[in-house]
């Protein structure tokens, strides 16, 4: 992969306006919006978390979820004009071209992450530096797995199919990962903590000072990653075969 | 000459719902180095199928590819091979140069982007967005991404069917230039007036078979024919194609159909044996027509589906009827 190939990827990724909107501007006024008048709850919903805190990783989870997966629209575009197959018949290789989307993905998620980091400071979060790198960190291996799910169903989607399906299960995962409210007993945290959208979320602890993640958030991280990229490595093969 | 393109054997089927589809049955073709061939044949015919096994992008069935010695996946990687293929569109949101700049980082030795940009023409259109061109400017910018490489096998998949005369005057004036530099250009048309300008040679296509390979000149005499239809019950057909100037014959229940190369000497032939043959058309046959002709098979054209994956190629034993 080369630098002059990666830079126009980047490239095109910034001057697509509607990948701004969702996944920048969409969770900044959405954190704004909710986080803005709960600004001085300190035990958001029985976490111990001040409310800010918490909808500033919510929400950078969400931004930074919808970022990673938004690779799969760019490759359901690519193949829809037929420029995968023009890439084939260059000496670029199938791990450097989804590498690259990888890449892609995860600056467009960090940039989504930081701005939403920028919020929060202007709603008064506050934490020591050694934190938000811990719990950026934490949030970016979180990602891996939609990395993986992007590249899946880009092979597998139209273009036309791509947006409600990758809309519908970024939503979906960050409701029921405790974007939008704690998930703190029962039924749904059993559920949740088999997401990796939920231990994304729990990021926001170490923020406040708790601890990482424990085995359970390593092993649901892993075990996604795991499935996801070898599905991913079939839907890709599985559409190189066709003419 | 060294090795140029060598294909042997090359077989490729489709499974579809009604049954396989046998694309390509078996060819072999060899190009030099530095030679212009024409893939010439109708819709249908396998030509797709064909190039995309060249490219590697196809695995054949059965048979080899080789290009200047390797496999084609190899040759890409050399950056040796450059292709436009049938369809295609460009990604947006990049300009022009930006995109064949994107594309040239690519490959081991590229053109100058100036150069190619001035190679395909599109000099003019270099700052603009990728997905504000019209159709003829897109295609010169695709063809600029087959150029970037500078390689030394060019192959172009039907490259002119979407362009405007003016704008295939263009390409071609572009292409030659590329040939001038001593390339390899391997194209697909089912035009024969461009096979005839264009190529030093062509390569005739129907049905997954190669029914006739040689200069073009010898190949327009041949499916540049002209036709002629008469009414003449019984007549025996291995006599009529012994006449001078017929090529190939058919029946059609009391008609008789003779594909010829000199019409005018055939009809007097024709005539002077067969007094009583009337109901007589002389017609320039369409290169569909002359395939049908040249391969002896009595399906007509319109089974040779448009999207020349060779999905609608019906299976058939063609009888030779050429001579």
């Amino acid at each position: 992969m080369t630098t002059t190939y990666m830079r126009f990827e980047l490239l095109r990724t910034f001057r697509n306006a509607r990948f701004f909107i969702f996944s920048f501007g969409f969770p900044l006024v959405l954190y704004f919006i909710i986080a803005g008048p709960q600004k001085d709850d300190h035990d958001f919903g029985g976490t111990g978390l001040d409310a800010p805190l918490y909808y500033m990783i919510g929400l950078a989870a969400f931004g930074a979820m919808m970022a990673t997966i938004s690779s799969g629209a760019r490759i359901a575009g690519e193949r829809q004009v037929g420029w995968n197959r023009q890439l084939r018949i260059t000496p670029l290789k199938a791990p450097s071209y989804l590498g690259a989307k990888v890449v892609t993905a995860y600056v467009m998620a960090t940039c989504s992450i930081l701005l939403l980091y920028i919020a929060g400071i202007a709603l008064g979060v506050s934490i020591p530096i050694g934190r938000w790198i811990e719990m950026t960190l934490l949030i970016l291996v979180g990602l891996v797995p939609f990395a993986a799910l992007g590249i899946l169903i880009g092979h597998l989607m139209t273009v036309d199919s791509i947006g409600p399906v990758m809309g519908g299960t970024t939503s979906l995962l960050a409701l029921l990962g405790g974007t939008w409210f704690p998930i703190t007993s029962g039924f749904m945290l059993q559920l949740a903590r088999l997401l990796p959208s939920y231990w994304i979320v729990q990021a926001s602890h170490v923020g406040a000072g708790g601890s990482a993640w424990p085995a359970q958030g390593w092993i649901v991280i892993g075990a996604w990653t795991l499935i996801l990229s070898r599905l991913a490595a079939w839907a890709y093969r599985r559409d190189t075969m066709r003419v | 000459m060294g090795a140029g393109v060598e294909l042997r054997g090359l077989v490729k089927s489709f499974s579809s719902a009604d049954g396989p589809v046998h694309a390509v049955r078996g060819i072999d073709v060899s190009i030099a180095p530095g030679e212009t061939v024409a893939l010439l044949g109708p819709n249908g015919a396998g030509k797709s199928t064909t190039i995309d096994m060249l490219l590697g992008l196809l695995p054949p069935d059965a048979g080899t590819v080789t290009v200047f010695g390797t496999g084609p996946t190899e040759a890409i990687d050399r950056g040796a091979v450059g292709a436009m293929l049938q369809t295609g569109a460009l990604i947006r949101d990049l300009t022009v140069r930006e995109l064949v700049t994107m594309m040239a980082s690519l490959f081991p030795s590229p053109m100058g982007i100036d150069e190619v940009l001035e190679l395909a023409g599109i000099e003019e259109i270099a700052s603009q967005r990728t997905n504000k061109l019209s159709g003829g400017q897109t295609q010169r910018v695709r063809a600029a991404v087959a150029l970037v490489s500078d390689p030394d096998l060019l192959v172009l998949d039907e490259p002119t069917v979407a362009m405007d005369v003016e704008g295939r005057h263009a390409f071609w004036t572009t292409m030659r230039a590329f040939a001038a530099r001593g390339k390899t250009i391997v194209f697909a048309t089912h035009y024969l007036e461009e096979a005839d300008a264009y190529a030093d040679r062509a390569v005739l296509m129907a049905r997954g078979r190669i029914v006739a390979d040689g200069p073009t000149t010898e190949i327009k005499a041949m499916v540049g024919a002209r036709t002629i239809r008469a009414t003449l019950p019984g007549a025996d057909l291995g006599v009529l194609g012994t006449l001078a100037g017929v090529v190939a014959t058919d029946r059609r229940g009391d008609a008789v159909i003779l594909s010829c190369n000199d019409s005018d000497t055939a009809i007097r032939m024709l005539l002077d044996r067969h007094p009583e043959a009337r109901d007589i058309e002389i017609s320039g046959a369409g290169l569909e027509q002359a395939f049908l002709l040249l391969t002896g098979d009595e399906g007509d054209a319109d089974d040779a589906r448009q999207d020349d994956h060779g999905w609608g190629t019906p299976e058939r034993r063609p009888e030779e009827t050429v001579r």
